[in-house]
């Protein structure tokens, strides 16, 4: 007999697992949040560090991409300068539906400390925003609590039912 | 320096001075105290004229006419060993004379000494670019440009450089607000969305203390919390701040002073 033959005994003898559609696209969704590379000023220091060994990010399935064609979520973590807003916008509208956005730290929130003519005051002046980290900078703790909220939230949502895009205006 | 005269104070203290202080000035030495600026400064007044000069924390301050600053600069380079220009930039004094103060900060590695050469220039006029002697002037031209509005002649690329290429305005002019005009209050909405996008988006919230009780996720409101989406009135009854201890949690306990023993013998 080969050794990994199916057990039949189990699962009521057949080898599936019964579930929902919802459940298991949430299940695909959530676990592999794929993140874009977003750091923007001093707080990209401690989302790199979420993602560096000591932290380990991608226990959560968590993978940094450089491209926004692969990513599932923008983590926004600086402070975004009026210069560089209208590349956020083109980088969030290049993201693949559907798809999230953390903002990390008090200058993607609020413009934070920032309160001059160069700093847009918080990030969801321009794009949708799920999710706000407090702190300056918040840490990589932080950021893992959040995306594991996120995940949280996306396991309460409807899959099946097409989703509404997020959009600003 | 410009009057005083009485402004919003925006930033609500009981301490404010003018915005525009001028930090007292360390002592002035004069030239002839250091035998190789003397010489120096010997060998720009044979050529150029010099209004004044003086040494200020062991460097000397030159101060020349702005039409010069191209000569005086080669005559630096070329014959006086200053073969590095390691910053160069401007002041705003419009206030207070109609005038930017140029700068170009020298440094000769051979002779280990700096030199500082200003200039006045009118607001108006425009300065001698110096990059075709120090490319290190080039970008520094530019951002001055930028910051300044000061025009730079003979600049192969005289564009911004920080902000982006259209926007209105001078940052680092004393008249410019730290907080940006109206265009630069709306400049990523306009552009991204359009002006008639202003409407929808709103203004942008400045007061960083701004708490507002009946905002829509009730996250300040303190004392006055309801249930996550009822309609709020205004009216809510306040919920009285209770702490988890008087309930009795597991191992805290409230503070009591009468029941407390004060140890005053440490050997005990
Ligand atoms: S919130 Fe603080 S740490 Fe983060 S980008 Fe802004 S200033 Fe830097």
């Amino acid at each position: 007999m080969a050794q990994h033959k199916v057990n039949y005994t189990q699962n009521a003898g057949l080898p599936v697992a019964l579930t929902t559609i919802d459940k298991v696209v949430n299940w695909g969704r959530s676990n592999s949040l794929w993140a874009l590379t977003y750091g923007l000023a001093c707080c990209g220091i401690e989302m790199m560090a979420s993602g560096a060994s000591r932290y380990d990010f991608d226990r959560y399935g968590t993978i940094f991409r450089a491209s926004p064609r692969q990513a599932d979520v923008m983590i926004v973590a600086g402070t975004l300068t009026k210069k560089h807003a209208e590349f956020i916008k083109r980088l969030y509208d290049q993201m693949t539906e559907p798809r999230w956005v953390i903002s990390m730290g008090s200058c993607a929130n609020t413009g934070g400390m920032f309160n001059t003519y160069a700093t847009v005051q918080g990030a969801d002046r321009i794009i949708p925003v799920d999710l706000y980290l407090p702190g300056c900078a918040p840490r990589p703790e932080t950021l893992q609590y959040g995306v594991m909220l996120l995940q949280k939230k996306i396991r309460a949502e409807k899959a099946i039912k097409s989703q509404k895009a997020k959009r600003l205006m | 320096m410009r009057a005083y005269t009485p402004k919003d104070d925006v930033q609500a203290k009981a301490y404010y001075t003018d915005r525009f202080y001028v930090a007292p000035q360390v002592p002035k030495q004069d030239v002839s105290s250091d035998e190789v600026f003397a010489t120096d400064l010997e060998a720009i007044k044979a050529k150029f004229e010099v209004l004044d000069a003086y040494i200020q924390v062991e460097q000397m301050v030159v101060i020349i006419n702005a039409k010069d600053n191209y000569g005086v600069l080669e005559l630096l380079r070329d014959e006086l060993e200053y073969t590095q220009l390691s910053e160069l930039s401007a002041i705003d004094w419009i206030a207070k004379s109609g005038e930017f103060e140029v700068f170009y900060q020298m440094l000769s590695m051979g002779k280990r000494k700096r030199v500082r050469i200003k200039c006045f220039v009118a607001k108006d006029e425009a300065i001698n670019s110096v990059e075709k002697l120090f490319r290190s002037a080039d970008w520094s031209e530019r951002e001055m440009y930028d910051m300044f509005g000061l025009h730079v002649n003979n600049h192969p690329f005289l564009k911004r450089i920080l902000m982006p290429y259209d926007w209105e305005g001078h940052p680092l002019l004393k008249t410019y607000p730290l907080e940006g005009d109206e265009f630069a209050a709306w400049y990523e909405v306009d552009k991204i969305y359009g002006k008639e996008a202003r409407d929808i988006i709103g203004p942008e919230i400045r007061d960083t203390a701004r708490v507002d009780r009946y905002d829509s996720e009730r996250f300040a409101r303190l004392g006055h919390e309801v249930p996550k989406g009822t309609k709020i009135t205004g009216n809510e009854p306040k919920t009285p701040l209770a702490y988890q201890e008087e309930g009795g949690v597991f191992m805290i306990d409230r503070f009591d002073e009468e029941k407390s023993v004060i140890i005053t013998d440490r050997d005990r």
